[in-house]
């Protein structure tokens, strides 16, 4: 995908207050010398071989397989990377090329509080100051990711404005960057915003499907048939998705939070329920209502609960390229609960989206084909809140 | 000559920002007249969106109360085609890209040129996003507001030479900045320099009056809707008054 103006399709561009215009100009300068820096790849490369753990696991899910009956299921387990999930290939990214570019701080949102573990993490490493922007609601749902964070040495901002969740996170974070540019590296989590940062995150992000392609060819000498993961932002997917575009034997399926499900108001299933429409420096699919007001958006996970989603995958559901299917919390918590008892493995309940798609999916399919499910994180994060859905009264 | 060039060819102009629907229409409109009599060059109206990301507190609260009070853009329109029966004072307004992309740009600009708008500022369309809307702002005759702001530095010269009706030079929270930003901009357009600033003194304002062609009061006059409600517009159309005569 070539997008110098940092179009995709008719999506991204750079929707931004003129405050934040030079700081964007300058990360894409410094962005497009640093990625063909050889020594810059050198030490990323080294930072995600050696410190996250990388390459990850491409795991053949033999009890899953046999459960559901039908497709071979492979896991790609970015559950396993430092962290917990795939933000850390992003942030490393990231974080090396803001203290390459001098600044001495980085600042992020989260959702979950993946992304922001991973930026505090960062940022203890490389020695930067680290303020992470979070909906106040997400402080109360992932409460030991905000110890995580403040441990790692991180400060932590509850977002109180708005909807007091992910949306609201990064609008904080925005106004924060454009306030403080000259010391201050905004590291966005996923593969939204203004160019450059669809672009950055997804090379970033990348890494994923170029591990998959080799990995799957040397485990069955051929692409697989389909590649799943969930869709909030997009940054996992894209990642997962991104090698594979030009393989057009290989179906691209993201999957999004539905909530209680696409025909309610409590829904983040964007591509589904939403329309074109411009925000947070993108032009994309968001959920908004007739006036183009940004509609509250609900799902049991917090990493998915974005009202809006990238402009690439915006843009691969115009093309036709990658479909993008609602899941329900039901859907997903079921999922959760099913690969933990068959394959040992807690996912996040982000990747149990993909999961519950996989589970409808894979009875479909022939026994010789072949699913790639990108468990983007690992569960742990979540058993309290799903022990809660369940009806057992467990807090952190 | 627009008319927005007219509200610069007496001297210096007062122009209070106010939110569409703060807290109903009907104090707006009374705004809006209250501050027309007393001297305002023009008006900016806000038409509220649900994430203002380039607000503050103050003005992000101030379109939360609109949106709740049941302001719609249909409803600022309609409100507009009443307001102007015996409202003469030249209006412009701000809203966020979303708001004019999702009513159609088509349909709500030629609304505005309809309803005497005479321009718009959309602070998430910067310089290298403008031709989103001006081929159509340029159909119907509504300028498209170029901004600077207080980190524009080398990009001053390029939004300033094809800068339409009026220059908006916001420096948001940073007052002093704006010194540089107008004489830079001076040298590279002739239009008229306005001057917006996250401040309430009076002081600071009459300050960067000296700089620019005209000053925007935001904040003062959101805080005096917050503070004041339906009781505002007498409180608002007295700072305009003194403005008008300090500066």
């Amino acid at each position: 995908m070539s997008n110098t103006d940092g179009r995709f399709g008719i999506h991204g561009g750079q929707y931004v207050p003129e405050i934040m215009m030079n700081a964007i100009n300058e990360l894409e300068k410094a962005y497009n010398f640093y990625k063909n820096d050889p020594q810059f790849n050198r030490e990323l490369t080294e930072l995600l071989d050696e410190y996250a753990g990388r390459p990850s696991r491409l795991y053949y899910a033999e009890k899953l397989t046999k459960a559901l009956g039908g497709a071979k299921i492979y896991l790609k387990r970015e559950d396993l990377n430092h962290t917990g999930s795939h933000k850390i290939n992003n942030v490393l990214g990231q974080a090396l090329l803001a203290k390459k570019m001098g600044k001495k701080r980085l600042i992020a949102e989260t959702g979950a509080g993946q992304h922001g573990v991973a930026s505090a993490t960062a940022a203890a490493l490389m020695d930067m100051e680290c303020v992470v922007f979070m909906g106040e609601e997400d402080t109360k749902r992932q409460a030991l990711n905000v110890y995580r964070m403040e441990l790692l040495g991180a400060k932590v901002i509850p977002v109180t404005s708005g909807t007091a969740t992910l949306k609201d996170a990064v609008s904080e974070a925005m106004r924060e960057w454009a306030s403080r540019i000259y010391d201050t590296h905004y590291c966005l989590g996923s593969v939204m915003g203004p160019h450059p940062f669809p672009t950055i995150v997804r090379d970033f992000q990348a890494v994923i499907s170029r591990e998959i392609k080799y990995q799957i060819l040397e485990k069955e000498g051929r692409l697989p048939d389909a590649v799943l993961a969930c869709v909030g932002g997009g940054s996992n997917a894209i990642g997962s998705f991104y090698h594979f575009i030009g393989d057009k034997s290989v179906r691209l399926i993201g999957c999004e939070a539905a909530g209680r499900g696409i025909d309610t108001f409590e829904t983040a299933a964007t591509v589904n329920t939403g329309k074109v429409g411009i925000f947070h420096g993108m032009k994309s699919y968001f959920c908004q209502d007739e006036y183009g007001q940004i509609a509250p958006v609900y799902s049991i996970s917090a990493g998915l609960d974005y009202p809006g989603v990238g402009p690439e995958h915006a843009d691969l559901y115009d093309q036709g390229r990658a479909e993008y299917v609602p899941v329900t919390d039901d859907e997903a918590v079921n999922a959760f609960e099913f690969l933990s008892r068959t394959e040992g493995i807690i996912p996040a309940i982000e990747s149990s989206h993909a999961v519950a798609h996989a589970i409808k999916l894979a009875p479909t399919m022939d026994k010789d084909k072949i699913i790639v499910i990108t468990v983007s994180g690992r569960g742990d994060k979540d058993c309290a809140a799903i022990a809660r859905y369940r009806g057992v009264d467990i807090y952190e | 000559m627009s008319k927005i060039n007219k509200a610069f060819a007496e001297g210096k102009s007062v122009i209070p920002f106010i939110t569409c629907g703060d807290p109903d229409l009907d104090t707006t409109g009374k705004i809006i007249r209250e501050a027309a009599k007393n001297g305002a060059g023009f008006i900016v109206l806000g038409i509220p969106f649900s994430d203002p990301t380039a607000e503050g507190p103050v003005i992000q609260e101030a379109n939360l109360r609109a949106l709740a009070g049941g302001a719609t853009t249909d409803r600022i329109f309609d409100f507009l085609k009443e307001l102007r029966k015996d409202v003469s004072v030249p209006l412009v307004f701000m809203t966020y890209a979303n708001v004019v992309f999702s009513y159609g740009a088509e349909k709500f600009i030629s609304l505005c040129a309809e309803t005497g708008i005479s321009g718009i500022i959309v602070p998430d369309l910067p310089f290298e996003e403008k031709e989103e809307f001006l081929p159509v702002c340029e159909k119907y005759d509504v300028d498209l507001i170029s901004q600077i702001a207080s980190t524009s530095a080398q990009r001053i010269p390029m939004i300033a030479e094809e800068a339409k009706g009026f220059l908006l030079a916001d420096a948001g929270n940073c007052y002093e900045a704006l010194e540089g930003m107008l004489s830079e901009a001076a040298k590279h357009t002739d239009i008229p320099r306005v001057a917006a600033a996250d401040t309430e003194s009076i002081e600071e304002m009459v300050k960067i009056s000296k700089f620019a062609d005209g000053i925007i009061v935001r904040k003062m006059a959101i805080r005096y809707i917050e503070q004041y409600g339906k009781k505002a517009p007498e409180h608002i159309g007295a700072i305009v008054r003194m403005l008008n005569k300090e500066i």
